[in-house]
């Protein structure tokens, strides 16, 4: 009976309004357009959903109280394993994980797990229901890293549990690549973002912006000199990688990040921002994965005509399936099976193409994947102003090089072990720090249970 | 938060302040740089720390007013304060790194473009402090221009001063004052440079005739300037650096003054050929 109903449609913006606009996508359901969906769930005994979601979000729980119309109960449940829900909703790559293994999906479409976490998550804003119970103060200090998603769920955990906990930030503004990274169109920076960090200062917990951990104060300043009876580093996944090929170095190429940064930190998308941006007539972002989508649709928002140029197929495309979907009815091309491999440039130094190679599936090999490889002679110019690489990134090696005896695995990366422990008696690690960029919800999975970690340390350390 | 303690103009565009920002001034070494913000809408500005006071827990920055941004910086009071103040950042010279046994046996020849008066300055004397042998080469447009020319003066063995219309000082560029030194047999053992990018370029060219080690302080466009972003990346020795992390002092012979110049005007070139206010830049 139950399957019958269709998965509830979730309002959007008009595809052509919105590629000129900044404004959020996806409108969310309205409490009847929720209730709705919410039947669809059966309530599974085993539910596969739950063993797939990282955190194990209690979903049919959570999903049954929504269908009875307690919202707030609904919200309660889900607090109890998620710090952040109004953004894991929102930016979750939920194809892969609860949606994807939610048994519903298998004869139709899963239930819409994410959007209606997102609808609990902004409902509970909306009617200011808060979950700030905490501890009182147990004499212990805590400071953290880097205030992305699992900083912030860090803190708030160990908040929580009462400690005192103080957020040490190297840019202006807290929320990591909540804040800097993933555009406006996709999580809104006021009302969902900084809400979110509000809580967590409701909690008590300090943020100090401007502090460059490594140089400004060092971990072991931390321990010695101010006071803390442990550390946790989620310091985010670094560097920008680029590709190493003829012309990068030209005016018109950017990394993501800076192109993202540029625009969603300094507002340079906004009227009345100091901060330039340079988008040209025409863009080329290069890659497949989140970041490329983000710059390829703020590009299309700054009034670019924009192609994404990915070297394998689409069913490779790291991206939220939503995002290259959202991509699409937006009007960006894209050019797969393609490979850049110098970038043309004019006498001034500024770009003017993209030189690539086209590619096609090779023989699979011994794990039966295929990988591309290029066709002989095939190249071609795409005309481009400007190039933004979105290629990954490579660990930032400042604080460990400022803390003695903090391990490093050969790419660069902290390391650390499920719960966060490090070769550092007291310094914990998580999130892209440790395992490189990956995803909101991990980080913040590996936040929360190095909190777990540090309050078993501490209570045991004499 | 971040306080301008004591502000002063040197010249009618150059304006110094003294800003309160207590970790960061325990923390700074010479050869770092900070980033500012004037106010909450204001643009990330890079600048060289020009001096800092451990006890009372304030730096000293320069600022010359050319862009919108700095303009703004250089509006601020004293008793005023900047919306942020986040640093160090960079490497601190490498020289910081030697004994002063070794540091001794060194002759400092420090060129000096313009602002870059500032960045030589805490150099100048954190070396000329430990008994390195360290002369100063200034360079500005006129005696107008000059700054920190009595500061400077304390903290060095020599200073030489250039200007370009003869004002004061030697009438000349910087190049040709250090070429006529080393020619006089100064015996310099290492040089720094810091102004303008093409001051760089030219003055790498001069001490390449006398074979003088030269390390020059790139100031590259940055956003966050702590690695995120990769907008100050500079071509050395044929590879990719980041100037905010690696940097800002490169070895200057293997630096690729020409990509670097023209990638610090990209914005600028921009500005002036988009012809209006418009600061999202389209077509070229
Ligand atoms: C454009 C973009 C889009 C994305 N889209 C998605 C998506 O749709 N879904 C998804 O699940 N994931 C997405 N991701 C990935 C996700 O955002 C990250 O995996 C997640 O934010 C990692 O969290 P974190 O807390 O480990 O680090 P971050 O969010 O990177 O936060 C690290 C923080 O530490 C600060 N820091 C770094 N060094 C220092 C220092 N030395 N001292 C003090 N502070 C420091 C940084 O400034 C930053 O604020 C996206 C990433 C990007 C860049
Ligand atoms: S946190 Fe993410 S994976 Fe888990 S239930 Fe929510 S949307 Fe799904
Ligand atoms: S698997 Fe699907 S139907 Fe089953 S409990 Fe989870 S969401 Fe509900
Ligand atoms: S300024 Fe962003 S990486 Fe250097």
């Amino acid at each position: 009976m139950a399957a019958r109903i269709p998965r509830v449609p979730v309002r959007e913006q008009d595809p052509e309004i919105r590629a000129k606009n900044f404004k959020e996508v996806c409108l969310g359901y309205s409490d009847e357009e929720a209730l709705l969906e919410a039947k669809r769930c059966l309530n599974c005994k085993k539910p596969a959903c739950m063993t797939a979601c990282p955190v194990s979000v209690k979903i049919p729980f959570f999903i049954a109280q929504v269908a009875a119309g307690n919202f707030a109960e609904a919200a309660k449940i889900i607090a109890i394993d998620s710090s952040l829900p109004a953004i894991c909703g929102r930016v979750c790559p939920q194809e892969c994980q609860c949606e994807g293994s939610c048994v519903m999906g298998v004869k139709g479409e899963p239930v819409a797990i994410g959007k209606l976490e997102r609808f609990v998550a902004d409902w509970s804003r909306e009617n200011n229901v808060k979950f700030l119970e905490k501890k009182p103060f147990n004499g212990k200090k805590v400071a953290v890293v880097g205030s992305g998603p699992g900083g912030l769920a860090c803190a708030s955990d160990l908040a929580k549990l009462g400690y005192g906990v103080t957020i040490f930030e190297v840019l202006h503004k807290p929320g990591g690549v909540l804040t800097y990274g993933i555009p406006e169109f996709r999580l809104p920076k006021d009302t969902v973002v900084a809400a979110e960090i509000e809580n967590v200062k409701a909690l008590g917990v300090k943020i100090e912006t401007n502090v460059v951990v490594g140089r400004t104060i060092t971990i072991d300043d931390m321990f010695d000199k101010e006071g803390f009876d442990a550390v946790f580093i989620g310091s985010g996944a670094g560097l920008p990688k680029f590709m190493d090929i003829p012309g990068e170095n030209l005016n018109g190429v950017v990394s993501a990040n800076e192109f993202l940064t540029r625009s969603n930190l300094m507002k340079a998308y906004k009227e009345g921002s100091r901060t330039p941006i340079y988008v040209g007539n025409k863009v080329c972002v290069v890659g497949g994965g989140n970041v490329a989508m983000d710059a390829a649709r703020t590009a299309l928002r700054l009034g670019a005509e924009v192609t994404v140029v990915y070297r394998r197929t689409e069913k490779e495309l790291p991206a939220r399936a939503e995002e290259v979907h959202h991509a699409k009815e937006e009007g960006i091309q894209f050019r797969l099976l393609t490979n850049p491999v110098e970038i043309v440039g004019n006498e001034k130094g500024w770009v003017t193409g993209i030189k690539c190679e086209q590619m096609e599936l090779g023989e699979p090999d011994a794990s039966g994947r295929r990988s591309p490889v290029a066709v002989p002679d095939s190249h071609f110019t795409i005309d481009t102003d400007v190039v933004i690489m979105a290629l990954g990134t490579s660990p930032n090696p400042l604080i460990a090089q400022t803390t003695p005896g903090l391990e490093r695995n050969r790419k660069g990366g902290i390391v650390a072990n499920e719960d966060g422990v490090t070769s550092r008696e007291g310094v914990f690690a998580g999130g892209d720090a440790v395992t490189g960029a990956a995803t909101v919800i991990l980080a913040m999975g590996a936040g929360k249970r190095a909190a777990a970690a540090i309050d078993e340390y501490l209570k045991n350390k004499k | 938060m971040y306080r301008i303690v004591r502000k002063e103009t040197l010249t009618p565009i150059i304006t110094l302040m003294e800003v309160e920002a207590p970790r960061l001034a325990c923390a700074a070494q010479p050869g770092q740089f900070l980033i500012v913000r004037a106010d909450e809408e204001g643009e990330r500005i890079p600048l060289t720390i020009c001096d800092y006071n451990r006890e009372k827990g304030t730096v000293t920055i320069v600022t010359q007013a050319v862009g919108a941004s700095s303009k703004e910086i250089c509006a601020l009071e004293e008793g005023g304060s900047f919306a942020d103040v986040a640093g160090p950042l960079g490497q601190p010279s490498e020289f910081i790194s030697l004994p002063d046994e070794e540091l001794k046996t060194m002759s400092f020849v420090f060129i000096a473009g313009g602002l870059g008066t500032a960045p030589v300055y805490p150099q100048a004397k954190y070396f000329h402090e430990r008994g390195a042998k360290v002369d100063v080469i200034i360079g500005a447009k006129n005696a107008d221009m000059l700054i920190l020319e009595e500061e400077m003066a304390k903290v060095c063995d020599n200073l030489h001063i250039c200007t370009d219309d003869g004002s004061k000082g030697y009438k000349g560029l910087v190049t040709a004052k250090l070429e006529e030194l080393m020619a006089a047999g100064a015996g310099y053992t290492q040089a720094v440079a810091i102004g303008p990018m093409i001051m760089m370029k030219f003055v790498t060219m001069s001490a390449k005739k006398f074979n003088l080690p030269l390390v020059v302080s790139l100031n590259t466009l940055m956003v966050d300037g702590t690695g995120m972003c990769g907008a100050c990346r500079v071509t050395v020795a044929g590879k990719v650096r980041f100037a905010c992390v690696e940097g800002p002092e490169f070895n200057a012979y293997d630096v690729d003054f020409d990509e670097a110049m023209r990638r610090q005007a990209m914005y600028r070139t921009i500005e002036v050929e988009a012809d209006h206010k418009c600061k999202i830049g389209r077509g070229k």
